[in-house]
């Protein structure tokens, strides 16, 4: 009963048309030719006219392919046997496993209803000083982390990922190079942790439209497990590939791009995939950490840019270290008044106090005299950045806070800090010997 | 009345265009059919037989020769009594009444009642049988929370009307005929306890407009005192990302003295409205003693909400607004952000095919924008009360460069300019309004001689410290460097202000008037330090106190202890000329 359709009037890009009628909007269609077929999905009706995204790209489809509606929009399998297994944007096994088609679910979804959301509650502890104590990451954030290119953002969320406390991790690869793709795997399985995962992957040499399936599919596994009072924690890495490839159908659609080329539903594309973020009120949460990576380490390229005006903000990946400048956890507030009441303080202290040192820093390279104040800033700088910013650094949160109030004491009087003199006669480190020796 | 039905004959996004036969409206409102489900959208352009709509809705399998059903209605929402602590999507969906009924997710197509019909009202009448009354003008009230609620004459009706039947006090449903009004045709007009409005159209029951001159007190230091607000008046927050809009808008929307406020989510974050519904119900209102949500009304259209719907939501809540106004009530709307809007319009019409303007949005951009700012307003109302509208709306301009359409449209029409500096957000310096970019026309809280001597140190503070990254420290002369340490001090102690401490987060206009003053004498204060680290050292230990001062009640013990601490602490370094 399916509609079949034999010629494809217009081929550009990764869009074919046909003539065709009793076609519904985001239908998806199955294109077969002699030489390969491939899902394709339409994205805009004129009269008779379909265009349609052919996933696999257009290259090789010829003017008599065969174009069979499949009557539903874009689904992904839903069950308990994905746990372990790996597969591409559009669903298919990667991995040598079976395909699973038991259980269909649509992708893309409606958006939660914010009367059900919850004010997220739960810190998520990672072991990393500039992500625990300066921007505590929570429950159901959503975070990319903004690099430029060489940056290890790969490693570092899987760190978070396999230190952090979640029931089921769900991995969305966009543009993934190969070993970059064989490094999560590898590293999930080392950790023992592949079996609580599910690996949606679309690596560099894979047709485009497949890419932008990836968030969607991941996501939409991601609601089903969070309906089921699983906490998940989705990555997505790298989100402007995804980015890019909307660039390039936008183009191929002759849609007028409103910056560098960019659609100008750009931001509400990429918020509908970072919105599903979510803390349910009687049931579990979605966290998405994802990587951005920043062309020409520029913040102000449309991909950062719209995505940190979505995100609950950015973890800032420079010289392999997170950067406290640009570097922001909105949602902090919500958790750090609750784990150690001069938590606040520090984080706010440590850092007024290393934009001094950057000013230090600058008078310095001028050649300027430093004068007494200057020369504590760089002292201060120093062990800030050796003892808390290195990514090397794993310590629990507490400690954390005591190493800071070590350093600002070790560096400081407590009047040059500008800390509430009630707080600085708690923890003002009394003995710094003694202390330090602990 | 025939039904008016077109067929859809394409499909591009949310955009649809619809063949039809019967005449259409212009921006009248048409549901699509689509297997049972009916999606509400507006006419935007008809050229010929053709009328394109936006749907409000996702149009995942809608299909060419589907049904649109034309209403000939405009987009309207309900005014009446229930609005206050509503929480609505942007054409006026209860969410929380969608959430009982559709659970965890916003389900296409499904509309409810903007106001309770089961809720019981005690109805007051305010006029007898045989009365003259004219539009908007006040038939009885119903309490609602905090306020006596006015039921007028709907705003529709033209000239004078006589009361023919007016309900006795008692109980009743806003769908209960109140009131026939006979009009000069003798038509006879049944008016229940609410009525309707096409939100892009402004109400515009009133004597005349007003200059806003009274100040709108928020209770953030460098608002009331430096970058000030008025009643009626209009104000945007430009800012980068993680600059603090948000944060800035809620801290307002707690502490502004109104009466109403309403928050209009515009396409940004969900889990930020969250954090307003779940604390407001629990958070008292100073000015009345009741829950702050009893006097606010959230409009939420998110990010992920339909994009069309983004569009109507500030339109909706701006006729809220106004609704109230009429009552001689003071309403504060706060948008955040206009950018999602404008964002919108040009989603809408790059699918229409429009000669784009800069940066792709539509060459009408600022004139959407202009006329929505100008809704804002303080009014005489027939009655003789007054009444006003602020609307302070947040931008996010593309990679925080405001030299982009949106923020220089909104500039060339609002009274006051709160500009957010990724500068001093990275330093922490919160709120991180700018203080040499930003301007307000109105008027301050404090005296405005100490304002503009604070003003001139705080320019030449950061002149000398420009300078010091030339020269260095050693090249700059130990006057320019107390100026200097003067400007920080102020900065520290007076613009930067603990959003999360419970008495440094919310300063009175009395408070502002008295600090000021004690702050404006230090600036100055002519003093002479041995050297530049005594002078810095001695800065640094002021604003450590100055900042505990500001951590206490004003009434309290301490306050006053602090307070002789730091004019000791003056005093011992004062030069004696
Ligand atoms: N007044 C303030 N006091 C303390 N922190 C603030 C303040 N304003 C903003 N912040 C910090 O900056 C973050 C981002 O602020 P937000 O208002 O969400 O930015 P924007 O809306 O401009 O993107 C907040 O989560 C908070 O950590
Ligand atoms: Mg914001």
């Amino acid at each position: 009963m399916h509609k079949v359709y034999h010629r494809i009037e217009e081929i550009a890009g990764n869009v074919i048309m046909v003539k065709a009628a009793g076609v519904t909007y985001r239908e998806l269609a199955r294109v077969t030719w002699k030489n390969g077929d491939s899902l394709a999905q339409v994205i805009r009706m004129n009269g008779e006219r379909v265009s349609l995204q052919v996933f696999a790209g257009g290259r090789g489809i010829p003017t008599d392919a065969r174009v069979r509606f499949l009557g539903h929009s874009m689904q992904t399998a839903f069950s308990e046997a994905l746990l372990g297994r790996v597969f591409t944007g559009s669903g298919e096994p990667r991995d040598r496993g079976p395909s699973i088609s038991e259980n269909m679910i649509p992708i893309g979804g409606p958006s939660v209803n914010p009367a059900k959301r919850i004010i997220p509650r739960n810190m998520v502890r990672t072991g990393i000083p500039m992500i625990d104590v300066f921007n505590t990451l929570v429950e159901s954030q959503k975070l990319p982390i903004f690099s430029v290119a060489g940056e290890p953002y790969n490693p570092l969320l899987a760190r978070i990922a396999l230190q952090a406390e979640v029931d089921v991790i769900i991995l969305g690869g966009m543009g993934l190079k190969h070993d970059e793709y064989l490094f999560f795997r590898d590293t999930l399985e080392e950790h023992g942790a592949l079996s609580r995962s599910v690996l949606f992957i679309h690596t560099a040499a894979d047709p485009t439209v497949e890419c932008l399936m990836v968030p969607d599919i991941c996501l939409a596994v991601a609601e089903q497990y969070a309906l089921q009072n699983k906490r998940v924690l989705v990555l997505l890495t790298d989100m402007t590939n995804f980015a890019d490839s909307m660039k390039e159908i936008a183009i191929t659609m002759e849609q007028i791009p409103s910056n560098r080329g960019y659609p100008g539903d750009l931001y509400s594309q990429l918020a509908a995939r970072y919105e599903k973020a979510v803390d349910f009120d009687s049931a579990g949460s979605i966290t998405i950490l994802a990587a951005t990576t920043m062309p020409g380490d520029d913040v102000t390229h449309p991909v950062p840019d719209n995505t940190g005006y979505i995100t609950e903000g950015q973890f800032y990946l420079r010289n392999n270290r997170i950067e406290p400048f640009g570097s922001l956890s909105r949602l902090k507030q919500l958790v750090n008044s609750k784990t150690r009441k001069d938590h606040r303080t520090i984080m706010n202290t440590m850092i007024q106090l290393y934009a001094g040192f950057k000013e230090t820093l600058e008078k310095q390279a001028m050649g300027f005299r430093m004068s007494a104040w200057d020369e504590k800033l760089l002292k201060y700088g120093e062990r800030f950045e050796n003892e808390l910013m290195s990514l090397s650094v794993n310590i629990p949160l507490e400690a954390a806070l005591d190493l800071g109030w070590q350093i600002l004491a070790d560096c400081f009087e407590p009047a040059e800090t500008g800390i509430p003199s009630a707080l600085t006669e708690q923890f003002w480190p009394k003995d710094k010997k003694a202390s330090a020796k602990e | 009345m025939s039904e008016n039905i077109g067929k859809i004959v394409g499909v591009n996004g949310n955009l649809l265009t619809v063949e039809f036969s019967s005449p259409v409206i212009q921006n009248e409102v048409g549901y699509a059919h689509v297997k049972g489900e009916k999606l509400k959208s507006e006419v935007i352009r008809i050229r010929g037989s053709r009328a394109e709509l936006q749907v409000f809705e996702d149009t995942t399998g809608l299909m060419v020769g589907d049904d649109v059903q034309f209403t000939g209605e405009l987009l309207s929402v309900e005014l009446g009594p229930g609005l206050l602590s509503q929480v609505y999507d942007g054409l006026q969906n209860p969410l929380p009444a969608l959430a009982a009924e559709a659970g965890f997710f916003l389900k296409r197509g499904m509309y409810l009642q903007a106001l309770d019909r089961a809720k019981k009202w005690a109805f007051t009448p305010a006029v007898k049988k045989g009365a003259t009354v004219s539009p908007a003008d006040a038939l009885g009230t119903v309490p609602e929370g905090i306020f006596e609620h006015a039921i007028m004459v709907p705003f529709h009706l033209k000239g004078k009307l006589t009361v023919e039947e007016i309900s006795a006090a008692g109980e009743y449903d806003v769908e209960k005929v109140i009131a026939r009004l006979k009009d000069a045709e003798g038509q006879l007009v049944e008016v229940k306890m609410y009525q309707r409005w096409p939100v892009k159209i402004p109400i515009r029951q009133y004597a005349e407009r007003l200059r806003p001159t009274e100040p709108l007190v928020t209770k953030v230091r460098i608002v009331d005192t430096f970058f000030p607000v008025a009643r009626g008046g209009t104000y945007c927050i430009p800012g980068p990302f993680g600059a603090g809009k948000t944060v800035l808008q809620q801290i307002t929307s707690r502490y502004a003295d109104v009466d109403v406020v309403i928050i209009a989510a515009c396409g940004e974050r969900a889990g930020e409205v969250v954090e307003t519904l779940r604390e407001f119900p629990e958070l008292t209102d100073p000015r009345t003693g009741k829950s702050l949500m009893e006097r606010t009304l959230i409009i939420c259209n998110t990010s992920s909400m339909p994009v069309a719907a983004r569009e109507a939501s500030v339109y909706t809540a701006v006729t809220i607004a106004e609704y109230y106004r009429q009552m001689g009530l003071h309403v504060l709307l706060l948008a955040d952000s206009t950018s999602r809007w404008a964002q919108a319009l040009r989603e809408v019409s790059g699918r229409l095919e429009e000669i784009p303007g800069e940066e792709a949005f539509p060459a009408y951009l600022e004139s959407v924008i202009a006329s929505f700012y100008e809704r804002g307003g303080i009014v005489r109302l027939n009655s003789g009360k007054n009444g006003s509208v602020t609307i302070g709306g947040t931008v996010s301009p593309a990679g925080g460069n405001f030299e982009e359409p949106v923020t220089q449209s909104t500039l060339k029409v609002v009274g006051a300019f709160h500009g957010l500096s990724r500068e001093r957000s990275d330093a922490r310096r919160y709120p991180a309004i700018d203080p040499l970019d930003s301007w307000s026309k109105y008027f301050s809280v404090v005296d405005e001689k100490d304002l503009e001597f604070a003003r001139r140190v705080l320019r030449e503070g950061s002149e000398v410290n420009q300078m010091m990254k030339v020269v260095g420290e050693e090249g700059t002369s130990i006057d320019d460097f107390q100026l200097y340490l003067k400007s920080e001090y102020l900065d520290a102690v007076y613009l930067q202000q603990d959003a999360y401490h419970e008495i440094d987060g919310a300063t009175s206009a009395e408070r502002q008037k008295y600090v000021f003053g004690v702050i404006a004498k230090i600036m100055r204060t002519k003093m002479s330090f041995a050297d530049k680290e005594a002078a810095r050292r001695f800065f640094q230990n002021l604003t450590q106190v100055t900042k505990d001062w500001n951590r206490q009640d004003m009434e309290s013990e301490e306050f006053r202890a602090l307070e002789e601490r730091i004019e000791k602490m003056i005093a011992e370094v004062k030069e004696y000329a």
